[in-house]
């Protein structure tokens, strides 16, 4: 992940970030919104279909496609590889799991106090892990996310080692029932549009700039002048806060918390989403949740033993598309 | 009675360290001179029990099935660093994980579509079956005992392996500085190819020993990797002596956090809470350690270099 | 270029998802059976999964008259992975009924999904308490037992037995927790331990060296299938046996636990509702031929799955393959117009069953094979605790 056609030093671009740089991300619409038109009318032609099932999915994917898209926005922008994201997200979800359970459904409660458990969880590891470098923040982030993952099941209160069963959907209002599969995609669809395109105005913007100059060179920008840490810090608990959104929402799709949301196999199924897709690339996240989910769900329809096909399907990725299957494209897809 | 509880936990927790050895010396040893992630190493693991299960109930002795499963444990972890992980040497990280991810899901279900998805339940030799007379009123699991046995001598032969062979000569520069090792001359390829064959013959030894113990079930592989890893953050990346002394150390606590914890919240607090609270205590006691041993001794404990 | 390979691909995953469509054909029974198929509980759901597939065998593929399709899953014993695949079972495959649960924990996770698509569900082990009482719902029904029956039976046994001191073991879920409070009910002697594991332990050194301590000349364990194997090799091995007797509800004690452990089970008593040595007609076909099918004896799980079967049978049939009158067949099933292997069956107004307890033996039957004996009846025509909690709507 070089850049390969700066003419001039990374930092000096960040300072004039009205100009075009290095580290801007176009969102591409001559692309992106034909896919946002289809994503709209596919519950239509689901529901005309009777396939109303792969609504549900949809959803999934794209609940999980914000998860790792948050993920991407601390890996691929800044660097940081955190083995214990998953964390953020089953926090996301055990917030709305225990509000539902104390009687609070409203969503416009329950979901934004995720999103403040997510970044507030981020904080206090991102604060700790943060002083530490290489394969050791790997692993003191792992170790976060496990510390929280045994607590969390110890509590009988949240169901401990069986999870919690929801017996609704979060109520939003609005004379909407979430409960319908299409309004709570629908619902689904705009969050993640919003906070993708959130993410990407602050990737573009100064401290998108100066965070992807961190993962450049850090001890140039350190040398420089700039908090390196604070804006790492801050990165981080901004990823926290999205993927806590992402929790409450994949709570509700479900309509059931677990404990093995939180498992170290997931933050690994994470990252995965993330190689996969196109570490550093705008839509990485959103494209590898889609393909490892899709892939998983096509697989499983014809054979038993898809976990052969997807295993098959990653490794020949890595082997044969090391920066993943955005860098495949460079030309159309380049992340500048 | 007090003291014969401690004791036996004592002596269960130095079993499952001795096992837990096993498996972090290969992973340490991979890490520390490959530089090498790899979430496969569970999956040896269970492939190694899986055949020692087989080649005994095959042969009908459990000695002859250990060690030809051994040796065919050695044959597929060369097999798999030859094609694949060979590959992943050089690259980052990032890649090492999902490469041996992948390798991880593929593995799991080989294991399923060969030996079925119902665990294959293994017995211990019929002399081990029954327990031993260690003390007055003390009766300890003869096949326990065998475990430590093993553990034991496992590790005094890894020790004379790493300290006096020429082979263990270039693991231990490797480990202290790779770059230095090879410009001294050390066959790079083929010491990395042994190094995997080695850390494979361990995880199939623990495989096969843990096997009438526990279940030879598909996904063992998962939950034993990650106390490994543990281990090894704690002990120190490359050092098997870390390994050790780390293995040893979870193995006590995550043991005595199982039945010492419980215990006490039970008088206090009534077994239903003992039940919920007490694992979680001593699981989440391991991951304390681990962050504090990264945060203020990242090299660990025991590191390779000094 | 690039465009129109963008446009492309999406346009062919669209046609790709409409002509994977299947059009469920109207005259026919779809079941989904999901079961745990893999991890230490295998045994269980390939037992219930192999009885049902006998049944529907006996019955020429037919359930009802209508040719029957049963779709069988692995639910892994996870909550969340069995939700997710019941819904896959409910919404895309549109299966007629469900059935197939072995633990509690998922029967919890999934039940609240098949009575909201109002699809009944026909459980062959999962009996919690929480739907015995205030949850029963309209839409499940369970074949074989609510979890504190065998427990309340073991109680009873060893309250009788005279046994003073007792060690109480059950993994930490729903059904863990309903046996330990079965057994409680009804044994009134001295509870010296009572420990509850992990679901996915299989190393229980800690639990026999507690039990050494605490000086007890009973054991109870609710363990069922792998657990169980492992607990009872480790008990034999650490030398408790000789001067701890160990009792186990049937779920313990039945054969692929015995086949697993072997001679070491010798004498163990067991408490059930099933054992293959009933005398009737019904249970001396189901016997034989699954012993031909399938070369190994049937378990009391496999009994389950075969009597789950031979009720929607007779529910299809008595509505005449009607399957969308939901009240017709609820009253269809309820009524239980079948020959369960078990004798005469029927439901309680909660949907549990209402039936007698048998004490069995593990020993040599006339050919030197180790299996399960009778040798008597702990309840007659016994309820479960829970059934006055229940307001079942009409």
């Amino acid at each position: 992940m070089t850049d390969t056609s700066a003419p001039q030093p990374a930092a000096a671009q960040a300072i004039r970030a009205t100009q075009p740089s290095v580290f801007d991300h176009r969102l591409q619409p001559r692309l992106v919104l034909p896919l946002l038109a289809l994503l709209i009318a596919f519950p239509l032609i689901a529901q005309a279909t009777g396939e109303d099932f792969y609504i549900g999915v949809a959803s999934r994917v794209l609940v999980f496609g914000l998860a790792a898209a948050s993920l991407n926005f601390i890996l691929g922008f800044g660097g940081m590889v955190s083995f214990g994201h998953a964390a953020f997200v089953g926090l996301g979800a055990y917030t709305v799991g225990l509000l539902m359970q104390q009687g609070i459904t409203s969503a416009w409660l329950a979901w934004p106090l995720a999103m403040l458990m997510g970044a507030a969880f981020s904080l206090l590891v991102g604060a700790i892990s943060l002083r530490t470098q290489g394969v050791y923040f790997i692993m003191i982030t792992l170790a976060f996310a496990q510390m929280l993952y045994y607590l969390i099941m110890s509590f009988k209160s949240l169901g401990g080692d069986d999870g919690l069963s929801l017996p609704s959907r979060s109520d939003i209002g609005l004379g909407l029932d979430l409960g319908q599969d299409a309004t709570f995609y629908y619902v689904v669809l705009a969050l993640v549009s919003t906070s993708l395109l959130l993410m990407a105005r602050v990737l573009n913007a100064r401290f998108g700039h100066v965070l992807q100059a961190i993962k450049e060179n850090e001890t140039r920008m350190q040398a420089i002048g700039f908090p390196v840490y604070r804006y790492k810090l801050v990165a981080f608990t901004l990823a926290g806060a999205f993927a806590g959104l992402a929790g409450a929402m994949l709570a509700n799709q479900g309509s059931f918390v677990g404990p093995g949301m939180l498992q170290w196999t997931q933050s690994g199924i994470l990252l995965i989403m993330v190689i996969l897709g196109g570490v550093g690339h705008l839509y990485g996240g959103l494209l590898g949740a889609a393909v490892f989910l899709l892939l998983e769900e096509v697989l499983a329809a014809y054979t038993v033993h898809w976990q052969l096909g997807l295993g098959a399907v990653l490794l020949i990725v890595v082997l044969v598309a090391p920066n993943g299957l955005l860098s495949l494209r460079r030309g159309m897809w380049s992340k500048r | 009675m007090n003291t014969i509880l401690i004791l036996e936990q004592m002596l269960n927790g130095l079993q499952f360290g001795l096992m837990l050895f096993l498996l972090a010396a290969g992973l340490t040893l991979v890490f520390g001179i490959m530089d090498m992630i790899n979430l496969a190493h569970g999956s040896l693991y269970m492939i190694g029990a899986y055949l020692v299960a087989s080649l005994s109930q095959a042969t009908g002795s459990f000695w002859l099935g250990l060690g030809l499963g051994v040796l065919a444990t050695v044959l597929v972890g060369v097999l798999l660093e030859y094609t694949i992980l060979r590959r992943l040497y050089h690259r980052d990280h990032l890649s090492q994980v999902m490469g041996t991810f992948a390798i991880l899901l593929m593995s799991n279900e080989i294991v399923r579509i060969i030996w079925g998805a119902q665990p294959l339940m293994l017995n211990p030799p019929a002399a081990l079956a029954g327990p031993v007379t260690l003390m007055d009123g003390f009766s300890y699991p003869a096949y326990r005992l065998l475990i430590i046995g093993v553990g034991l001598a496992v590790a005094l032969l890894l020790w004379l392996l790493v300290t006096r062979t020429r082979f263990g000569m270039q693991v231990r520069a490797g480990a202290a500085n790779r770059e230095m090792a090879t410009a001294m001359g050390a066959n790079v390829r083929r010491l990395f190819t042994l190094v995997f064959a080695l850390g494979a013959a361990l995880c199939a030894v623990a495989g096969g020993m843990l096997g009438p113990l526990l279940a030879v079930q598909v996904g063992m592989g998962e939950s034993i990797l990650i106390l490994a890893f543990v281990v090894i953050v704690i002990g120190g990346i490359g050092s098997i002596r870390g390994a050790l002394m780390g293995a040893l150390l979870v193995g006590l606590v995550d043991t005595a956090g199982r039945t010492l914890v419980p215990l006490l919240f039970d008088k206090a607090m009534g077994p239903e809470v003992a039940a919920n609270a007490g694992p979680a205590v001593a699981s989440v006691l391991i991951y304390v350690l681990m962050a504090a041993v990264l945060f203020t001794k990242p090299q660990g404990l025991f590191p390779a270099h000094d | 270029m690039k465009p129109h390979l963008l446009h492309r691909s999406l346009v062919s995953l669209s046609i790709a998802l409409l002509c994977a469509s299947s059009a469920s054909a109207a005259d026919q029974v779809k079941v989904g059976l999901l079961s745990t198929l893999s991890g230490p509980g295998a045994g269980l759901g390939t037992d219930i999964r192999d009885g049902f597939q006998l049944a529907v065998k006996h019955m020429n593929g037919k359930i009802g008259n209508l040719p029957a399709e049963v779709v069988v899953v692995d639910d892994q014993q996870n909550p969340e992975v069995a939700k997710q695949t019941a819904e896959r079972l409910l919404k895309r495959d549109k299966v007629d009924f469900m059935t197939g649960t072995v633990f509690s924990n998922v029967m919890l996770a999934v039940g609240p999904a098949a009575f909201q698509n109002k699809t009944f569900f026909i459980s062959p082990n999962a009996g919690p308490s929480q739907y015995a009482g205030a949850q029963c719902n309209p839409y499940f029904f369970n074949v074989s037992q609510q979890n504190d029956a065998l427990h309340e039976a073991a109680g009873q046994t060893m309250q009788d037995k005279g046994f003073k001191r007792v060690a109480l073991i059950a993994p930490n879920y729903p059904a863990g927790k309903d046996s330990i409070a079965g057994f409680k009910r009804f044994y009134k002697g001295e509870i010296g331990m009572e420990t509850y594991t992990s679901l996915s332990q299989l190393d229980y050194g800690a639990e026999i060296s507690k039990m050494r301590a605490a000086q007890v000349d009973g054991v109870y364990i609710f363990l069922p299938g792998g657990l169980g194997v492992n607990f009872i090799k480790q008990f034999v091995g650490a030398g408790l046996s000789k001067d701890i007797t160990l009792y186990a509800p049937g779920f313990s004690a039945d054969e692929d636990v015995i086949r697993a452990v072997g001679d070491s089970m010798l004498g163990t008593f067991n408490t059930s509702q099933w054992a293959h040595d009933l005398d009737n007609a019904a249970n001396k076909k189901f016997v034989a031929d699954f012993q031909k099918e399938f070369g190994r004896n049937p378990s009391l799980y496999a009994s389950h799955g075969y009597d789950a079967a031979r009720l929607m049978d007779a529910a299809v049939r008595d509505v005449k393959g009607k399957l969308d009158d939901k009240a017709a067949l609820r009253k269809a099933i309820e009524a239980a117009r079948f020959e369960s292997v078990r004798g005469s069956f029927k439901f309680n107004s909660n949907h549990f069953p209402v039936q007698d307890y048998y004490l069995r033996v593990v020993s040599k039957d006339a050919q030197g094979k180790l299996t399960n004996r009778t040798v008597g009846t702990v309840f007659k025509n016994h309820q479960d605790a829970y059934v006055k909690d229940c307001k079942m709507p009409s």
